[in-house]
């Protein structure tokens, strides 16, 4: 079957998708974003985590014909998302991260990296939701996403990091 | 397989009838897995994430009509205040990500004994609403069990709400598990104090192969809080009745040994779980009933 949605903000149509694909199958795949993670497949580690219509979900979980004329922002889309989020022109220098991604690197929080998109989104969500979050609400929120080198403490600092300096900005 | 999307409630009944094999999916956090794991290769997916219907929840007189894919993300937010057992249940089903596509209606679809929602609505008091191009019917949610991951939907039924009472009383939740999050259930309780009909309600999930209520449980605990005027007075439940409620609930187990824990373990369980959530609710009542009294 044919699959239309638009991801990070750009149409996309997909051709030939099995019925019982899923959504992360359809990005990694046919539309090569292989941002989102591929590991448990069935909802345990969030390494796969996208926003579907705005909202967190495991990626490996949605029947890609479950995404017809949604949207969907993946890692990849990140920056941009951000960007438009705060009100911003669409950036010039394609390099530039969003303000998590780059807590994540200056906080030390990527090992592997396998797990890092799905806690980016993640957490990208949550500071969207609550820009000053206790230690708790971090913990909570990331709490559907498994770091199996255990960097977690180096990750909690990167929230904080990155509410810290939007409270700044801001 | 073929994708099913209707883009009504009367079409998806409609795809039902003409495709009884078909596997309704809505938040996919079960049917996906088993599918990612060739569990299943069902012949016809049928897509209920079209079916705005579903998304909604609305008072009828007493109870919370809950459409049957309203995600627990949102249950946790809307509906703590009537449905006090069912929110705090919701809130250890898997993660953040799960609570945002995972619905009642798919724990009740999926019928696993481990499901979250089943002893909150065992406690509160519950019917399913299963419909069909034949008509609608309710299906009291003690009998909607039938085995494990077996459930009293005809192969041309869809589950349309859950109607669950409204609380007239403290209710509880209790969950065993390795950790905090993204936990099935070891085993689970629920509570639920019904001070109108001086009655209470359980439900324990993952220690029977349904989830079941502990009826001589209940029945002991009404009789002996209506014995010593306990709902009246507002006193503390003795010890000793408590330890008895939580043995007689222990008693309505019947578990197996498997990879999450021991049968001897979940009796144990349950017993300390419906000890302790007891000695919760009862608590709020009692500060309820003395802020009622103080004004």
């Amino acid at each position: 079957m044919r699959v239309n949605f638009t991801v990070n903000g750009r149409p996309q149509q997909a051709d030939d998708v099995w019925e019982g694909e899923s959504l992360l199958y359809v990005l990694r795949e046919r539309l090569g974003l292989p941002g989102s993670k591929n590991a448990c497949e069935q909802g345990e580690c969030g390494s796969c985590t996208v926003r579907l219509d705005g909202v967190p979900v495991c990626a490996c979980l949605v029947a890609a014909g479950q995404a017809e004329g949604r949207e969907v922002v993946t890692v990849e889309g990140l920056a941009a998302y951000a960007r438009h989020r705060a009100g911003r022109p669409p950036r010039e220098d394609p390099a530039e991260l969003s303000p998590v991604q780059q807590a994540f690197i200056d906080a030390g929080a990527v090992q592997c990296g396998f797990c890092t998109p799905g806690l980016l989104v993640a957490a990208d969500d949550l500071l969207e939701h609550n820009p000053d979050p206790s230690d708790a609400d971090i913990r909570e929120a990331l709490s559907g996403n498994l770091c199996r080198c255990t960097g977690y403490e180096k990750i909690l600092d990167a929230v904080r990091l990155a509410a810290a300096r939007a409270g700044e900005a801001g | 397989m073929d994708f099913l999307r209707p883009g009504s409630w009367e079409e998806a009944l409609a795809a039902k009838a003409e495709h009884p094999t078909a596997v309704p999916i809505a938040g996919g956090t079960d049917v996906m897995v088993e599918i990612n794991f060739d569990h299943r290769r069902p012949e016809y997916l049928l897509d209920l994430n079209r079916i705005g219907d579903l998304y909604e929840w609305g008072d009828d007189a007493g109870d919370v009509r809950l459409g049957a894919a309203v995600p627990y993300t949102r249950i946790i937010e809307e509906l703590g205040g009537p449905l006090p057992g069912l929110a705090l249940a919701s809130r250890t089903v898997g993660s953040p990500q799960i609570r945002n596509r995972g619905s009642v209606g798919g724990n009740l679809g999926a019928a696993s004994p481990a499901g979250d929602a089943h002893p909150a609505l065992l406690a509160a008091g519950a019917d399913v609403e299963a419909a069909s191009v034949r008509g609608t019917r309710l299906i009291p949610v003690e009998e909607f069990y039938t085995g494990v991951k077996r459930n009293a939907l005809a192969p041309d039924e869809l589950i349309r709400a859950v109607r669950i009472r409204k609380a007239d009383g403290p209710q509880q939740f209790s969950k065993v598990g390795t950790r905090n999050a993204m936990v099935i259930a070891v085993c689970a309780f629920g509570l639920a104090l019904h001070p109108e009909t001086r009655t209470v309600r359980t439900g324990i999930g993952s220690a029977a192969p349904t989830p079941v209520r502990a009826r001589a449980a209940e029945d002991f605990l009404a009789a002996a809080l209506a014995d010593e005027g306990l709902w009246e007075s507002g006193a503390p439940v003795p010890p000793a009745l408590a330890r008895q409620f939580g043995e007689l609930a222990a008693g309505a187990c019947n578990p197996i040994d498997d990879v999450r824990g021991s049968a001897r373990y979940r009796r144990h369980a349950v017993a300390v779980m419906a000890r302790r959530t007891l000695g919760w609710a009862w608590d709020a009542y009692r500060g309820r009933e003395r802020t009622a009294r103080c004004a």
